[in-house]
């Protein structure tokens, strides 16, 4: 076992690495040779002196959310001895469910570029290109046919799945039992019940004001709601990612909520962010995907036809095209379970002529250009919801961008793979079922009874953290407590606090329709007293 | 209805006299008459029968209000000349004297706060003063509005004074062949080239007012409303295109795009979030005083010119446009507000502003005249600003008064007029 002196060294190390070369790292360098003019900086004292200058000036706090952030999507740190793969993902079967699971997918991918022959990959001609930078913000004008576009999978298609995970060290010799056969996740994954919630989520109980409860119109503002955003305030002031995470459990003011966000998230917008952006945004100008189609039809399906987000459609255009040919968003491969294959171009000869990741986030197909490239993220069936809510805190699509970037590596990617991590769709689902049979028995049995499994309706909730099912404010005050609390948990909570809310309703139903009757409209729900009272008003 | 003997309640002297049975008529086959019809007690008349409230369209006002002889408790819909309010010729022409009246007696600053319509001149006579303007700002941008039609008809954008040559040609009729019911009357007005975008979409808000009373003034402010968004992406390029500028929905309606379930509108409450969340809530909560300052001020310029009735109020529905520095911006002033619903949502709030209509015209004797909040609507002026904290010693000469206006705000309507209101006369309590 390695000891925890040397573990940090390890990461002090790898972190260093990381935030060595990017434009903090210059601008501190800057910064220190540039101050060494100034008359408090004494050779004798150098060190320290320069010191409190960055300190006094805010660029230590800037390096302080930089490592902050890196802290939050280091991978696990493993035994020395195992490879990558296993720290990513330590059990063997997920491992290999993913893999099946991302073949499945890329068959699917390939037989639609097969069927539709439409290339994977093609370059654009000048013209197009030209047309395409001068429409680039009213890329929904357009109304291409998409019809025979379908998307790859919908989250049910991803349900079957993990239903069907298997754990080869559990043993089945006691045959079917009820126990057994409650829910539909057959696995055993460790998930909190509500003792531990409370533990875990202190901020949320009753004895503890918070956004969403305490600042409804009756509430007298002098009681709690004008003192958090006075302090709120000092946060976005201060600049601290740690504080405005910590801050954020209880709830963002709506005026503030943009500036907290991007703290947490440590979204800087330096140059080398908007370069990059840029780069994305020239990638897009230069070659159309396949995968755009998916994309645009994902958006005309869901976001142009919601009743608030249809607004956005164009930036989520500009959004989505640009994700899909980062690279940098693989890196969150290194503690996310998937392994991209490998890449390569071939040449009209067929002979591997060079390695290059070109372009990036593309299934591994060879089609008629012979460009064949990595797997990355295959939009499916809802992807854009991740996305539209963001647009309603972010005008400018270069931060837009960066935000929605750093949620989906830091949270969005682990509801649609197959991992063992706490915050995994695997573990929510589990969660969510055991929350009810835990405590709502006679529901659950009901519901099984009459074939309406409640992860079957659950399920999509959880897959979209519940973006179009809630209204926009209290979805926002939902994904508050996501980044503060740095856990998708409360969307499997809030799952079943929904179930517990209409389990009047939904004892008198006699089918799944009627159940899904029942649970179609979240619209008018507020999230916050729902969580509340099923944490801590609940007789356990 | 039955004829009781007396079919109004004298209740205690604190109330007025409530009527128990209320004949209707109402011209207008939507939103309006599922109201009235599942309003307690409530009953409609037939053609020529007497009738104690009528909610009648402008047309059947200009023919028969001058005839029709109403007893005190009677109630219409519409005041006799809202159309000093309501046509944007008169608007402009009240506005202006408005202005001048203020700056007269108040000043240049307090003037300035009058300024919240675009420069506007009433076609064809005041087409030389708007010819001076014109030359004065090359390359500006202008709209063409017939005086009195609705739903977008007959509007137009230009840019070169040879676009509207045949106005010319109107200027040199003498004055007696002007006839108002021939010539069409246009107003051009300066267009706001720098609108307020979401996501490269232009909108409007619509928001309801109800006055019961000009003289003295004493105006409610609907807490919903809604934004409403241009189908297509804003550009000055394309002027031509009418359904890039126009945001009214039924002109969208009939745009290459239009999805008929889309319904292109945000609520209020969404839009006040969003601003809130892009600039922060002390600039909204300016936006919003500033938008208050429209529809004060909109309404004390035709205070003395609107012939005051007792049996008349009005609800109007007003058009504010937002530029880039969030300033509002009077577009219109409608009478008629539309009130067919586009979907259930929209349904559901028309229904209710309705309603809440006709709790605060009060046929039925249920309110005290007190009151600063009637569902969703609040009291807004009452011969004076009305303020949400309660006067009292402390708040004697305190700058910390605030408006009791919440456009966008949360509407709990139902919950307030279960505390406000007793149940109808002749129904149970509860």
């Amino acid at each position: 076992m390695m000891n925890e002196g040397s573990e940090l060294s390890v990461t002090i190390a790898q972190i260093v690495q990381r935030l060595k070369g990017t434009h903090l790292h210059s601008q501190l360098e800057k910064q220190a040779k540039e101050c060494l003019h100034r008359p408090e900086i004494r050779l004798e004292s150098i060190k320290e002196d320069v010191r409190k200058f960055l300190r006094a000036t805010g660029w230590e706090r800037k390096l302080q959310n930089a490592v902050y952030r890196e802290l939050h999507i280091l991978p696990p740190s493993g035994h020395p001895e195992a490879p990558l793969e296993h720290t990513k993902e330590p059990l063997a079967y997920m491992r290999k469910a993913q893999a099946s699971w991302e073949k499945r997918i890329l068959k699917s991918l390939n037989s639609m570029c097969t069927e539709l022959g439409v290339p994977l990959a093609r370059k654009r001609p000048v013209l197009e290109q030209k047309e395409l930078t001068s429409k680039w913000n009213e890329m929904g004008a357009d109304e291409p046919d998409l019809s025979k576009f379908r998307p790859v999978y919908a989250p049910k298609d991803f349900l079957e799945v993990l239903i069907n995970l298997k754990n080869p060290n559990h043993d089945h010799s006691d045959g079917l039992t009820a126990r057994s056969h409650w829910g539909l996740i057959p696995i055993s994954l460790s998930v909190r019940d509500v003792p531990q919630l409370r533990e875990a989520y202190p901020e949320l109980s009753l004895s503890c004001s918070q956004l969403g409860i305490d600042d409804h119109a009756h509430v007298p503002p002098d009681l709690f709601e004008s003192e958090h955003i006075r302090i709120g305030k000092k946060v976005v002031d201060e600049q601290d990612s740690a504080a405005a995470q910590q801050y954020s459990r209880q709830g963002s003011p709506t005026g503030l909520r943009a500036q907290l966000w991007a703290l947490i998230l440590n979204i800087t917008n330096d140059p080398e962010d908007v370069a990059h952006y840029e780069q994305l945004k020239a990638a897009v100008i230069h070659h159309d995907l396949l995968v755009d189609n998916l994309i645009y039809k994902d958006v005309k399906l869901t976001a142009s036809n919601d009743d608030y987000y249809f607004v956005f459609e164009d930036v989520l255009y500009q959004v989505l095209l640009c994700f899909s040919r980062d690279t940098a968003v693989l890196e969150h491969f290194s503690y996310n379970s998937a392994t991209p294959p490998k890449s390569y171009i071939q040449g009209k000869t067929g002979e591997e002529e060079f390695a290059v990741v070109y372009p990036p986030n593309v299934p591994l197909l060879p089609c008629q250009m012979g460009i064949v490239c990595r797997l990355g993220v295959i939009p499916f069936h809802g992807f854009s919801m991740y996305v539209a809510p963001l647009c309603f805190l972010y005008n400018e699509p270069c931060k837009l961008y960066s935000v929605f970037r750093e949620m989906y590596v830091r949270y969005f990617f682990r509801l649609h793979s197959i991992s063992s991590s706490p915050s995994g769709i695997v573990s929510l689902c589990l969660q969510f079922e055991r929350l009810l049979q835990i405590h709502l028995p006679q529901l659950f049995f009901h519901l099984q009874e009459i074939m309406a499994q409640p992860l079957r309706i659950a399920f999509k909730w959880m897959v979209r953290a519940f973006s179009g099912y809630l209204s926009t404010d209290q979805l926002l005050l939902l994904w508050d407590r996501i980044l503060g609390y740095d856990s998708l948990e409360l969307v499997a909570v809030l799952a079943a606090a929904v179930f517990a809310f209409r389990a009047e309703n939904l004892m008198e139903v006699t089918s799944l329709a009627s159940a899904e009757a029942v649970l179609a409209d979240l619209s008018t729900l507020k999230v916050m007293p729902l969580l509340q009272i099923f944490l801590f008003a609940n007789v356990i | 209805c039955l004829h009781l003997a007396g079919n109004h309640i004298k209740a205690d002297s604190n109330h007025r006299e409530g009527r128990s049975c209320v004949r209707y008529k109402c011209s207008l086959m939507n939103t309006v008459l599922d109201v009235l019809h599942q309003r307690p007690g409530w009953v409609e008349v037939k053609e020529d029968g007497e009738w104690d409230f009528n909610w009648c369209d402008v047309g059947w006002l200009r023919e028969n209000f001058d005839h029709s002889y109403m007893e005190e408790h009677v109630r219409i819909c519409h005041f006799r000349n809202h159309y000093e309010l309501t046509r944007k010729n008169l608007m402009v022409k009240n506005l202006k004297r408005y202005r001048k009246t203020v700056e007269r007696e108040a000043g240049r600053l307090e003037a300035v706060k009058c300024d919240f319509f675009p420069l506007t001149f009433v076609l064809p006579s005041e087409y030389h003063l708007f010819v001076e303007d014109f030359k004065r700002s090359p390359g500006s941008t202008w709209i063409m509005k017939p005086v009195a039609r609705s739903q977008g008809k007959g509007i137009f954008l230009f840019r070169k004074l040879k676009d509207i040559m045949e106005w010319k040609k109107d200027c040199t009729r003498s004055d007696e062949q002007r006839d108002e019911a021939q010539v069409e009357s246009y107003v051009v007005q300066s267009y706001i080239e720098n609108p307020y975008l979401i996501h490269g979409r232009k909108f409007d808000l619509r928001v309801y007012i109800l006055v019961t009373s000009y003289l003295p003034l004493k105006a409610w402010l609907y807490r919903d409303g809604f934004a409403r968004f241009s189908n297509t992406r804003f550009s000055l390029r394309t002027i031509d295109d009418q359904y890039v500028h126009l945001t009214n929905v039924a002109v969208q309606k009939t745009a290459p795009v239009y999805n008929p379930e889309k319904g292109c509108k945000w609520q209020m409450q969404q839009l006040r979030r969003y601003l809130t969340a892009k600039h922060g809530t002390y600039v909204v909560e300016e936006l919003f005083k500033d938008i208050d300052n429209i529809f004060i001020r909109s309404l004390q310029s035709v205070q003395k010119v609107i012939i005051n009735d007792k049996h008349c109020f009005e609800l109007y529905g007003y058009d504010i446009l937002l530029d880039q520095d969030l300033k509002p911006w009077l577009i219109e002033v409608n009478a008629s507000p539309s009130l067919t619903a586009s979907n259930q949502d929209d349904y559901e709030m028309k229904y209710s502003l309705i309603e809440d209509t006709l709790h605060i015209v009060d046929m039925e004797g249920r309110l005290t005249g007190k009151e600063k909040r009637v569902g969703g609507f609040d009291l807004m002026w009452n011969d004076g600003p009305v303020f949400r904290e309660n006067a009292g010693l402390e708040t004697l000469g305190s700058p910390f008064q605030t408006a009791n206006t919440h456009l966008g705000g949360v509407n709990d309507r139902k919950k307030q007029l279960r505390q406000l209101l007793k149940p109808f006369p002749g129904q149970k309590k509860v």
